[in-house]
């Protein structure tokens, strides 16, 4: 379980500190997928920072008793100058996996052929994304933190993503932040909403859907109308 | 091994170990990753390690041999030059290498393991394991040459080695910390390093100088290492000063700053979203 309790985190601005998260509470049991909506810096990225441990809250204290993955197809930690493959090493070292099973596995699913052997600096984002993804998936977590990443890579790819993730994956906890409707609703089974740095939670996707929406001025009148919407 | 169609969760479990083994793991994965990126895989852009050093200390030796003459001394000139460059490298190069060591590293804090203290060991670790390298390369290479004489007391070179080493370790943290604080250090720290090189024997040997402007210089550690590892290099030809117990004492007060500046880095983010 992963556990929150009465989170802030404070960022320095020209106009003084913000408060982006303002005493936060929730958990997050073994296995539950719960879906993160909130409008553009209303702390999404924070609060999967703050869980990674990528960063340290300003006050409060976060207990983990599973093992966090990094975000998600994550590809910043990338040296550019160092192949993909140089990569994956790098990755296996760090978590003191063995390297071998790992590549192969890295190579199958990418299926970046020889440009596994090329500096990433050479690569185009698609081959970057695929790359992040494919090394995401090397370490077995109790958690996966998944920050907008579903749309990289074409169809084929997205399937295989999808199957990795949900199919294969399907008794590990996830953290998904995401602004496609169809995703959120098909994958989570709790939803939480941030909002000026509260964090409200929900069970039913098309009541967090309707504030969401509303929030952003985009409201419709009723949940009726918003249903019928989305099925179009 | 698994196969191919077996679920891949099975890859890569994690087993819990111990935070040493963690520690010493993810150490040496950024030292290795260190070394490919700035020395890259083809071996060429390790050279340069000791293409520079070789160059000054054959320069130095050159216009010293060509004034002798004019000064008339006699110390050993190549261990000299040898001695001060390398010594050159622990202190200043350690340093510039701490500076936004963190920033341009920040992406890897994502991953649990990686720790911001473990972000400097490997490069401190780095800038000492290349600056041994140089100095014990290039004196083979100029013992082999015949231009230079084995050190008289062997122990107190790797005495004064250490000093410096444990020195630029201290001064590459304390550096490292300030500079992920205050923006300014990063800008400030290459003419301060710049003004001291002149001051940190590299070029002298304090015995020279006269005994006021002696006086001033001695407070610098890395000038007091120095004549302590020149000491025992070539001791009978030169009368070193120098105050070993003062050059621990501010490695320690050195060290623990920079500890403790490290320590902070984590907790006062500053980065806008």
């Amino acid at each position: 379980m992963i556990r929150l309790i009465n989170v802030c985190k404070d960022y320095e601005t020209k106009a003084g500190p913000r408060r982006v998260l303002d005493s936060i509470t929730l958990d997050i049991n073994p296995g539950e997928r719960v879906g993160i909506l909130g409008r553009n810096g209303a702390g999404k990225s924070t609060l999967i920072r703050l869980i990674s441990g990528a960063e340290q809250p300003t006050s409060g204290v976060i207990e983990r008793n599973m093992s966090v993955s990094w975000p998600l197809a994550f590809s910043g930690g990338f040296q550019g100058s160092l192949t993909g493959a140089d990569n994956v090493r790098f990755i296996c070292r760090i978590y003191g996996v063995e390297f071998e099973p790992r590549l192969e596995f890295v190579e199958d699913f990418s299926q970046l052929g020889i440009y596994l052997n090329e500096p990433v600096a050479n690569y185009s984002s698609g081959m970057r994304a695929r790359l992040a993804f494919a090394i995401s998936m090397t370490i077995d977590f109790d958690c996966y933190l998944i920050d907008e990443v579903m749309a990289v890579g074409d169809e084929a790819f997205r399937d295989r993503c999808k199957e990795e993730l949900f199919v294969k994956r399907r008794d590990k906890a996830m953290l998904i932040v995401s602004h496609s409707h169809r995703y959120l609703k098909e994958t989570c089974e709790r939803y939480l909403l941030f909002r000026e740095g509260r964090v409200d939670e929900f069970e039913d996707f098309n009541e967090v859907y309707f504030l969401y929406k509303q929030m952003l001025g985009e409201g419709f009148d009723n949940k009726e109308q918003m249903i019928a919407a989305m099925q179009q | 091994m698994p196969s191919k169609n077996a679920p891949s969760p099975t890859l890569g479990r994690l087993v819990n170990q111990s935070p040493w083994t963690i520690n010493r793991r993810v150490i040496s994965a950024l030292l290795i990753r260190e070394m490919l990126t700035r020395y890259g895989r083809n071996n060429i852009g390790f050279l340069w390690l000791f293409v520079e050093p070789m160059l000054f200390t054959i320069l130095i030796t050159l216009f010293w041999t060509a004034t002798k003459t004019i000064h008339g001394s006699n110390i050993p000139i190549v261990a000299f030059a040898l001695t001060g460059y390398s010594s050159l490298m622990m202190w200043r190069n350690m340093p510039n290498r701490a500076l936004s060591a963190v920033t341009s590293n920040m992406s890897l804090l994502y991953h649990r393991q990686v720790t911001i203290m473990d972000i400097y060991t490997s490069r401190i670790l780095l800038e000492f394991m290349a600056g041994t390298t140089s100095f014990v390369a290039l004196g083979v290479i100029f013992y082999a040459f015949g231009w230079l004489t084995l050190p008289e007391d062997s122990l107190q070179v790797l005495g004064g080695w250490m000093l410096l080493a444990w020195f630029g370790a201290g001064l590459g943290l304390t550096v490292g910390g300030l500079s992920e604080k205050f923006d300014v250090v990063k800008k400030l720290w290459p003419p301060f390093a710049f003004l001291l090189f002149p001051l940190s024997g590299v070029a002298f040997i304090a015995d020279a100088l006269p005994p006021h402007m002696r006086e001033i210089v001695l407070w610098l550690p890395m000038l007091n290492a120095l004549e302590y590892l020149r000491e025992g290099w070539f001791g009978s030809a030169m009368h070193a000063h120098y105050d070993v117990p003062y050059v621990m004492i501010f490695n320690l007060v050195l060290t623990f700053m920079g500890l403790s500046l490290v320590r902070q880095i984590g907790l006062d983010s500053s980065e806008v979203e």
